[in-house]
């Protein structure tokens, strides 16, 4: 039998790599692909450029001079004011001039530490998870901070005993509202969502019927209805001594809407669950509670991240309804920032700048949470 | 092999539905003894053992294992878990959990043992089922004739007295089978009380007390494996056999 000779290795042929090739691919792949490739880019050609201009070129920088951590930044020798800036492009000065109402609301200016301060302690709980890791006892020491956490912010937000001077549940707003009603209506959504659905897959059947009447009825209503609803047909029950603090009624009702959600997003998971990891948690003797907690929740958690963070995310976008029922949120102080006669008309630059930061926020919550499906995927199922 | 009786079954009936899945069964197991049952698929052999741990719950009858009858009681079922364990053909191991984790997951939470104690006790077991060095892995990095063994280390690892076998070798690859089986005969000889439902007939030459043959959701002959083999009297039996020993 003849043995063939040794084939040197070489590249492949030139027409099937690099540039060209990419563009012929995706862009020019059939004529009419090509006509939509020019029809884009002429789109891009006339919007792009008066975007830039707006939002850059021709806009005002003129912020005076900034203190940044203690070094004078000079920008220009005073601030502009709004007819300074004109209308050809934007008028950034604003956006600084009211940066504490976007951030704080109508938080007392001379308190302003509080809210820094919680802040702070949210940016430490997040650099203590990922310190305690490695510790022996890390689950008591996690547990006392996620005690400790909530009760030390409410105490700094909202002052009382005495200590710090108390601040009214209506003058808190602007982004750190935005972030207190998400982080509690998703937070505290998580468990009751879990035993819904628990509930739900139950074999007792009142447990199941209920479950199943709260999810429906939660699901087939409008987060705006059930907002209205808390915030003016939920006094009507009580007698009208009590008043229900506004912010707390709004919290309640996100709470209750976003559980039923959470619920479906968790029974998901739980259908994924093979029926033989069931059996075989039976069948080692572990009791009802051993079974969800030890075998099936973390199996089916672990599934359902990307829908818990999707779903927190879109809920995070929601709470922007709260103004409807009075609440100053991240969206609503824009109105309040130009309602100010020295910077009337400068709405787009507050939409922008609130649409900016939320889309950073959010997207950096949906990479996190690739990070966090790729840290949980150890194994597969079997 | 004792006297006593550890499973009576009698005048046992299951239905799926409308379905008569299991028919007027009568069967005493005595402490020790090894069964195996066979029968063509959809024969309710399944159905049989899982009956014995309550993974299904019957309609008629009775079942009383080492002296506690079975009955929706919560207690009593999880006492009686506790004391029967099983290996799935499909192994069910815990895939999020290492593989020392699945062995001492029951020894921890069910009967109250030490973190260390459990440790020790599994990785005892493991190096008696051939997979020592795995402790750490995760069950699907390990192969299937692997991932049986550690399902048989598990259910070792309460304790019990009556081991059911759910077809073990029947989703393995050809070659991984006499792993799973060499175990399996080891336990046989320590005087454990096993029921497996597995169509390995070499086993249950080998390693029965008795064989026990289902068809059509009844015991249609049971027998010691001499007399199963070569004395068969039902015609439906003497089929069964002609098919599977034929190749």
């Amino acid at each position: 039998m003849p043995i063939n000779e040794r084939q040197a290795t070489r590249k492949p042929p030139k027409s099937q790599i690099g540039a060209i090739l990419w563009l012929k691919e995706n862009l020019f792949s059939t004529w009419s692909n090509g006509l939509l490739t020019f029809l884009s880019l002429y789109v891009i050609f006339i919007s792009v450029p008066p975007l830039l201009n707006w939002l850059i070129f021709n806009a005002n920088f003129n912020f005076g001079t900034i203190n940044i951590f203690g070094f004078n930044i000079k920008f220009s020798e005073v601030m502009a004011t709004n007819s300074d800036c004109g209308r050809v492009g934007a008028c950034w000065p604003f956006i600084y001039e009211k940066f504490d109402m976007f951030i704080y609301g109508f938080y007392p200016r001379e308190e302003l530490w509080r809210p820094n301060a919680v802040f702070a302690l949210t940016a430490l709980l997040f650099i203590a998870v990922r310190l305690t890791k490695n510790l022996k006892n890390k689950n008591q020491i996690l547990v006392s901070l996620l005690v400790a956490y909530p009760i030390a912010s409410y105490f700094l937000l909202l002052g009382g005993f005495g200590i710090l001077p108390e601040v009214e549940t209506y003058k808190l707003g602007g982004l750190m509202l935005t972030l207190i009603i998400a982080a509690v209506g998703i937070i505290i959504s998580f468990p009751i969502g879990i035993l819904l659905a628990l509930g739900r897959q139950s074999e007792l059947s009142t447990v199941r019927f209920f479950s199943v009447i709260y999810i429906e009825f939660i699901r087939a209503v409008p987060l705006i209805t059930i907002l209205f609803m808390a915030s003016n047909v939920l006094p009507l029950f009580f007698d009208s001594g009590i008043s229900m603090d506004k912010l707390l009624r709004a919290l309640i009702a996100i709470t209750l809407f976003q559980a039923a959600y959470m619920a479906e997003v968790v029974r998901g998971g739980l259908q994924a669950i093979p029926k033989g990891q069931y059996e075989a948690a039976d069948a080692i003797g572990l009791s009802y509670f051993q079974k969800n907690i030890l075998i099936v929740l973390p199996q089916a958690l672990k599934i359902s991240i990307p829908n818990i963070v999707g779903s927190s995310i879109s809920l995070f976008k929601d709470t922007t309804l709260v103004l409807i029922i009075g609440l100053m949120d991240f969206l609503a102080v824009v109105t309040a920032a130009t309602a100010d006669k020295d910077w009337l008309g400068r709405h787009l630059e507050g939409y922008i700048f609130v649409a900016m930061v939320l889309w950073v926020m959010l997207y950096t919550m949906s990479r996190y949470s690739k990070k966090l499906e790729l840290r949980f995927n150890t194994e597969n199922k079997n | 092999m004792k006297n006593e009786n550890i499973i009576k079954i009698n005048e046992l009936n299951k239905w799926y539905g409308d379905f008569h899945a299991l028919k007027n069964i009568n069967l005493d197991i005595k402490e020790g003894e090894i069964i195996v049952v066979c029968g063509p698929s959809g024969s309710g052999k399944s159905t049989l053992i899982r009956c014995v741990n309550f993974l299904e719950k019957f309609q008629e009858g009775q079942i009383l294992v080492d002296g506690t009858e079975l009955t929706d009681d919560a207690q009593k079922i999880r006492k009686i878990r506790s004391e029967v364990s099983m290996v799935f053909q499909h192994f069910n191991l815990f895939p999020h959990l290492s593989i020392v984790d699945n062995l001492t997951l029951a020894p921890i939470w069910v009967h109250n043992e030490t973190k260390q104690e459990a440790r020790e006790k599994a990785l005892k077991l493991m190096d008696r089922v051939g997979i020592k060095d795995q402790a750490e892995k995760y069950p699907n990095q390990l192969s299937g004739g692997q991932q049986q063994r550690v399902a048989i280390a598990r259910s070792l690892c309460t304790n019990p007295k009556i081991m059911l076998f759910d077809e073990p070798t029947s989703a393995l690859d050809p070659e991984m089978i006499s792993e799973v089986l060499d175990v399996m005969v080891e336990l046989a000889k320590e005087g454990i009380t096993m029921i497996c439902v597995t169509h390995e007939m070499g086993f249950a030459r080998k390693v029965a007390n008795r064989i026990i043959f289902m068809d059509d959701g009844q015991i249609v002959e049971e027998n010691d494996p001499d007399n199963f083999f070569n004395n068969a009297e039902s015609d439906r039996l003497k089929l069964f056999l002609n098919q599977i020993l034929t190749h």
